[in-house]
């Protein structure tokens, strides 16, 4: 029976041909403009502008020992892994209880906050560009990491409460109730059985905000000017008056990807699921 | 318990909920029936109401404030009514924007909904290529959205950058996306589709994966081609995810600023000043508070009508 399973599932699976080839070669061109700003961040800049080629005749790691020793570059850098982090945590611990009650219980104006929250991932960040340069400024946040960590909750904690309540509500209910029957107060419950359960969809979460927290510039560059400027700031503002140094840009561009690609592999089997919002 | 958990939370994608059968619009309530009713579930809501509160509902009512009057300085203003909303309803450039961001989400939708769906067919399902894949195809999300735009500055120019170079040179179409308006249009929209094509190709991956064995087995027997297997169990059983790639791929290409602002900033002239970009002008550059606030209210309202629309028409038809 096993086996028959086996092999249906096998054929089930079966793709035409080509369709293979197709693929890859999708993966191939989707690199290429990547691998062509890699190629440049390890040229020196006379040798981009002078001369086209195809590989690059001369390599050099002058490009990222600029970065790693001009304290602009790499405090903008650090200063985006400290906001982004701290978002993801306070993200979090705001949403998961939020996540455990539209997923366990019933209560007034339930449905109606669940999508109100999501309109919020729908408002476009330039419409509270003003607000917040005023408010943060005003309550003593602008230009503060925590500043940045939480204008960024706006889009992430709807998000986080989307995708944690998609995962939770695949877990039965019995489990919850069994816990209780057995003594288990809902706080020791949430924090000892249930966390651990949906520990993978917590590391999802964490890593879709983040990502968006990662890769959003329009807030953080405006609520920021110097001690928390993020890196994609710098980018932008490196274009100077003595032309754009494309070497240093391109190294910049390759060294913000690395932190996405190394987390991406952990969740790799989560990452459609969480894209889904939790709810394929 | 904790060997059962595991299964359940570590479940690729989609395993356990999809077995639940009833097809998901996204409530809550959609998938258990009853739960028990408690008020008391508030007091863990709180804190993302409260947070919420600070991040989105004190700045939109500000923003409402400044709609409504015309400020000269902290001290001194007057109250205009909705004076800000007919001169924003009426400008010129902002309609002209309105259209080219609704034209641009619409060729958005129409070419990276089809592609997405076409390369999740084609993604590998088993084996170690796999996580390969995912990971490919997943990478371009997670680049910040301007290094996105700087990575297509430097691919598309001409002179230094190999997509421009060999459609110049090799090909022999004079392309500039800096002078040029159509060809600043074009790289945007290949960038779009570069930067989020993945997305859409991730989610109908994840529905792809829950369509059950057998419903491939009856395809068998019935000796359905590759086609009409595609066409009757893949594509409906997509339903659900598409519509989350829609919504999804709406809302962002409609509120697109990041990446056209680093690549074209606006231009040519005004070729590709989408409505975030002419806002931030508006606002942050010119500092117009009155006509700024009336703009983001109306822009926020098309959003949520459309994407309301969008939600109602793609979850009623399929019952």
């Amino acid at each position: 029976m096993a086996e028959e399973q086996v092999a249906v599932a096998r054929r089930a699976g079966r793709q035409l041909p080509w369709a293979r080839a197709v693929f890859w070669l999708y993966a191939a061109t989707l690199m290429l403009p990547l691998l062509w700003m890699f190629g440049m961040s390890i040229r020196p800049n006379e040798d981009i502008l002078g001369s086209f080629s195809l590989i690059p005749q001369r390599t050099t790691l002058d490009n990222y020992r600029t970065f790693f020793t001009d304290p602009v570059w790499y405090s903008s850098y650090l200063n985006s892994i400290i906001y982004t982090s701290l978002n993801a945590v306070m993200s979090l611990i705001v949403a998961l209880p939020a996540a455990y009650a539209f997923s366990r219980f019933r209560f007034a104006g339930d449905k109606h906050l669940f999508f109100w929250l999501l309109t919020n991932r729908m408002a476009p960040p330039a419409v509270f560009l003003l607000p917040f340069f005023q408010i943060y400024q005003s309550v003593g946040l602008f230009d503060t990491h925590l500043g940045v960590a939480i204008a960024h909750m706006l889009f992430n904690v709807p998000l986080a409460v989307w995708i944690l309540e998609g995962f939770m509500s695949g877990i039965p209910r019995e489990i919850d109730e069994t816990a209780a029957i057995d003594g288990y107060s809902l706080p020791r419950f949430f924090l000892r059985i249930f966390l651990p359960m949906i520990r993978s969809a917590v590391g999802v979460t964490a890593f879709f905000c983040f990502m968006f927290s990662w890769v959003e510039l329009l807030i953080a560059r405006t609520i920021t000017s110097v001690d928390a400027k993020p890196i994609a700031a710098t980018m932008t503002r490196t274009v100077s008056a003595a032309g754009v140094d494309w070497g240093l840009l391109a190294t910049a561009g390759v060294l913000t990807i690395i932190p996405g690609a190394i987390v991406i592999w952990f969740v790799r089997n989560y990452v459609a699921k969480g894209f889904a919002l939790g709810r394929v | 318990m904790t060997e059962q958990s595991v299964t359940v939370a570590g479940s690729p994608v989609g395993g356990e909920i999809v077995t639940g059968a009833a097809p998901q619009d996204g409530t809550p309530d959609s998938r258990v029936s009853v739960k028990p009713k408690n008020n008391r579930a508030w007091l863990l809501v709180l804190p993302v109401v409260v947070s919420v509160a600070f991040t989105a509902v004190i700045p939109l009512m500000t923003v409402v404030n400044f709609s409504v009057q015309d400020i000269f300085s902290p001290d001194d203003r007057i109250f205009v009514g909705l004076e800000w909303f007919r001169s924003v309803a009426r400008d010129p450039e902002i309609r002209a924007a309105f259209v080219r961001t609704l034209l641009f989400s619409a060729q958005v939708l129409l070419l990276e909904i089809p592609l997405g769906v076409a390369l999740a067919v084609a993604m590998p399902r088993r084996g170690v290529w796999v996580s390969v894949a995912l990971v490919i195809v997943a990478l371009p999300l997670l680049i910040p959205w301007n290094v996105v735009g700087t990575i297509w500055q430097i691919f598309a120019r001409a002179d230094i950058g190999l997509g421009g170079w060999t459609i110049n040179n090799v090909l022999g179409i004079d392309f500039n996306y800096t002078l040029d308006s159509t060809d600043a249009w074009i790289t945007v929209l290949i960038m779009d589709i570069w930067h989020w094509t993945p997305l859409v190709a991730l989610l109908a991956y994840a529905g792809l994966r829950s369509i059950p064995d057998p419903y491939f087995q009856a395809a068998q027997i019935d000796g359905a081609s590759a086609w009409s297997t595609f066409r009757h169990i893949q594509l409906p059983r997509l339903r659900g995810v598409l519509t989350i790639a829609i919504l999804l791929r709406f809302m962002d290409s409609f509120m697109i600023y990041t990446e056209p602002f680093v690549v074209t900033g606006g231009g040519p002239g005004n070729a590709t000043s989408f409505l975030s970009i002419l806002l931030s002008k508006v606002a942050v550059g010119q500092f117009d508070l009155g006509p700024a606030g009336a703009f983001s209210l109306l822009y926020f309202l098309v959003v949520q009508i459309v994407s309301y629309v969008f939600f109602t028409v793609l979850t009623r038809s399929g019952r």
